[in-house]
């Protein structure tokens, strides 16, 4: 497909490709889709939030250039908000677990972010948190807040969802990670006016004993922006599934996708061996490029290698 | 009977297990057996006498939200999963 001269990069935001993954269907009666968002311009889906985010928050007069953003995020987000901070004109500090990837470090301070570390035992929980009190203590920051900003589910209301009900004449599962809740939300209502018998359904990750928080499960975080009542199935996949599921993308389709793209594809497998026949749509959220210095790639005990890191 | 994995942030509250067997047919019924010998488990799990809203219960791998709640039922062993509700991004 042929694109128009694009002005800047974030014009190239979006307008991800759809592919069928014909090898991956347990059934043939069941056809599934990939929706590749690690084409986006910084590699991940986070692009469409963070390009949404801080237009919205222009477009309210809310952000002059100049203007210092403050972000928690397990990478993704952080690495797409650093891109836009840097056409648009501002500074970023991003929140990060002591315990995500070398890559996105890496990546956040070439786009020149900068870094602010919360305790690793507290998984991006600890971001939030973390976060929150330093926006709470100096309001000279702006912090778009992924996880309450409904810019975020409107990118995929109006982006990724309706991309994907524009390609197909049919869609009766939806599936993708559950992070923010964003693109479930998002994608999941767009679809619903499209399909309404569509099921919205979540992959989550099931973290590791040493990224879980330690003090209490008060800790636990919902984020505003997710309401699991629009959920129709919510699955936890372990780490094992996630790069079982990540593996079999890359050797049936050729598709390196990330750790949730793995968890997605898993999901999708188990939902598609339930039915009869129809059509099921992947999100993949990222590429498997940020994880390559991960260790669970050779390791014998893959859930082992997984434990102590926070991976979407 | 039920196998109850049990979080790290739970694990004080029932003498350092990680996993607990448990009886019930539902979700609440194992959830009662639980609190019943482990009885600190109930600030932590329960809000108003519901499961708090940061607790998430996982029964064969699904969130007992998107089921029948707690009153899920819950077959001879299944495995159930409860953790701290997690965000990401």
């Amino acid at each position: 497909m042929a694109r128009a001269l694009a002005p800047s990069l974030l014009d190239l935001v979006g307008s991800t490709p759809l592919v069928e993954l014909p090898r991956l269907s347990p059934r043939p009666s069941v056809r599934l889709y990939a929706k590749l968002e690690g084409q986006n311009p910084t590699g991940s889906i986070k692009d469409r939030v963070a390009k949404a985010m801080v237009d919205a928050a222009e477009a309210a007069g809310e952000l002059e250039p100049g203007r210092r953003l403050l972000e928690p995020t397990s990478g993704n987000t952080g690495i797409s908000l650093a891109l836009v901070a840097k056409l648009r004109g501002y500074a970023l500090t991003c929140v990060l677990p002591a315990s995500v990837t070398e890559e996105r470090r890496r990546l956040l301070r070439l786009y020149g972010a900068e870094i602010v570390d919360s305790p690793a035992a507290e998984g991006s929980n600890g971001a939030v948190r973390l976060a929150l009190e330093l926006a709470e203590h100096d309001p000279s920051w702006f912090m778009p807040f992924q996880y309450a900003n409904e810019a975020n589910p409107r990118a995929h209301y109006e982006g990724t969802g309706a991309e994907i009900a524009e390609a197909l004449e049919r869609v009766d599962v939806l599936v993708a990670g559950l992070g923010t809740g964003g693109t479930l939300m998002g994608a999941g209502e767009r679809l619903r006016e499209s399909f309404p018998d569509v099921v919205v359904a979540a992959a989550e990750p099931l973290p590791g004993d040493e990224v879980m928080g330690l003090r209490s499960l008060a800790d636990g975080y919902v984020p505003p922006v997710l309401d699991v009542s629009r959920l129709d199935r919510k699955l936890l996949v372990s780490n094992e599934q996630s790069v079982a599921g990540l593996r079999l993308l890359l050797e049936r389709e050729g598709i390196f996708g990330g750790v949730s793209a793995g968890a997605v594809v898993h999901a999708a497998r188990r939902l598609a061996e339930k039915l009869d026949e129809g059509v099921i749509v992947c999100v993949l959220a990222d590429g498997g490029w940020k994880y390559l210095s991960a260790g669970f790639w050779d390791a014998e005990d893959v859930g082992a290698a997984m434990e102590r890191s926070v991976w979407w | 009977m039920a196998a109850v994995r049990i979080p790290p942030t739970l694990r004080a509250e029932v003498g350092g297990a990680r996993q607990l067997e448990a009886r019930g047919e539902t979700v609440a019924e194992v959830l009662d057996d639980l609190v019943e010998r482990h009885p600190a488990l109930a600030a932590q799990l329960l809000a108003g006498g519901e499961l708090a809203p940061f607790v998430n219960v996982f029964v064969g791998g699904e969130d007992i939200r998107t089921l029948d709640g707690t009153e899920t039922h819950v077959r001879n062993g299944d495995s159930i999963v409860l953790l701290p509700a997690m965000a990401g991004g």
